[in-house]
């Protein structure tokens, strides 16, 4: 538990500084799942600990934007000057993204299917 | 108030223990009744908790800054959290070398509707410019949003904001809108959910199923990447 906890807080630093290196426009954390992605496929394997701490940090992961989610009380004025433009765009243009990005997976994966059964 | 009673408030809200245990206790509650709704979408718990505790902080006269000296506890796992993502990424990773083309394809889509559809809907309903240029990047993960709100004009600080109401909204609303498209597959419905509502959707997916999880994980990072190479260079184009 200790010993994976420190393993992804070091994948955290390790790709804090590649940022600050690279100037990426990524966050550090970003980069680090990355980090910790390589070092897996390299290894062939998760380790079981690692599973254990990964499942109980993500099981819980609506938890951590609670913080940051209260901070709207810094912006209520300006949210309620202007409720319906934020309010709408919002809404609609989450309805829209999720619409357009799963229909455009589902039609290209279908397309492509096809294509490769024309070839066989 | 009791005098005693007040000097032991004055002594509490000056620690990070009355911030960091407020923020666990509501999100239980939130929690709780995300569970006895069956996971219904609609009843979401970062909504819940956070309603709780505007509410509370403004009934107590708190301000922000007191009380994230405890919350910043609970923040800082986020981080960590991020990179465990990599975990269930690895778990699904043949599926997604299998699916790249279509992912790619669907994630250049996605990112132009979240930006574009948020900054029109405002600029048509008569949303002031700061506000137009704090909601382009508001469907990528908080760190990255901000980076870019900075770069373009926006205010930072609201576009952390409208960041998470994005994360809640897509939550909310997205496996509805799945149900109702009739996208059973839970590769697309996950990688959909990522695009439109980041770490909060990722969160939403994890719980229902691991492999629309660790799409909706990929799904984040890679929307981070595209909406960071992409908008600058867009709003340059729109706004000259």
């Amino acid at each position: 538990m200790l010993g994976s906890l420190t393993l992804l807080l070091l994948c955290q630093l390790a790709g804090e500084i590649a940022v600050r290196l690279t100037g990426l426009p990524l966050p550090g954390p970003v980069v680090g799942m990355a980090l910790l992605f390589l070092g897996l496929a390299l290894r062939g394997e998760i380790p079981a600990p690692l599973t254990e701490t990964a499942g109980a940090l993500l099981r819980n992961l609506s938890l951590l934007f609670v913080p940051a989610g209260v901070g709207v009380m810094t912006h209520l004025a300006l949210v309620e000057r202007e409720w319906l433009p934020i309010g709408a765009a919002l809404i609609g243009s989450a309805l829209l993204t999720v619409a357009v990005t799963a229909l455009v997976l589902q039609g290209m994966t279908r397309l492509l299917h096809k294509a490769g059964e024309a070839e066989e | 108030m009791d005098t005693q009673l007040w000097r032991i408030w004055v002594y509490l809200a000056e620690t990070p223990l009355v911030g960091l245990t407020v923020t666990l206790a509501a999100y239980l509650i939130g929690d709780w009744l995300y569970r006895r709704a069956r996971l219904n979408p609609l009843v979401n718990p970062v909504l819940i908790a956070v309603v709780l505790l505007v509410g509370l902080l403004m009934a107590t006269g708190t301000d922000y800054p007191t009380y994230f000296q405890g919350a910043q506890f609970v923040h800082f796992l986020l981080g960590p959290a991020t990179v465990a993502l990599a975990v269930p990424l690895y778990r699904q990773f043949r599926q997604v070398r299998r699916h790249a083309l279509p992912l790619l394809v669907a994630l250049v889509a996605g990112s132009l509707t979240a930006a574009g559809s948020a900054v029109g809907i405002a600029w048509a309903l008569g949303g002031s410019l700061e506000t137009l240029l704090s909601l382009a990047p508001k469907s990528v993960t908080t760190p990255v949003a901000m980076g870019i709100s900075q770069q373009i004009g926006g205010l930072p600080s609201l576009t952390a904001v409208l960041v998470i109401l994005t994360g809640i909204a897509g939550a909310v609303l997205a496996p509805h809108t799945l149900n109702l498209l009739r996208i059973r597959d839970w590769k697309a419905r996950g990688f959909a959910m990522g695009v439109t509502a980041h770490g909060i959707g990722t969160a939403r997916a994890l719980q229902v199923n691991e492999v629309a999880g660790a799409f909706s994980g990929l799904a984040m990072g890679l929307n981070a990447l595209a909406t960071a190479a992409l908008l600058p260079l867009l709003i340059r184009l729109v706004f000259g």
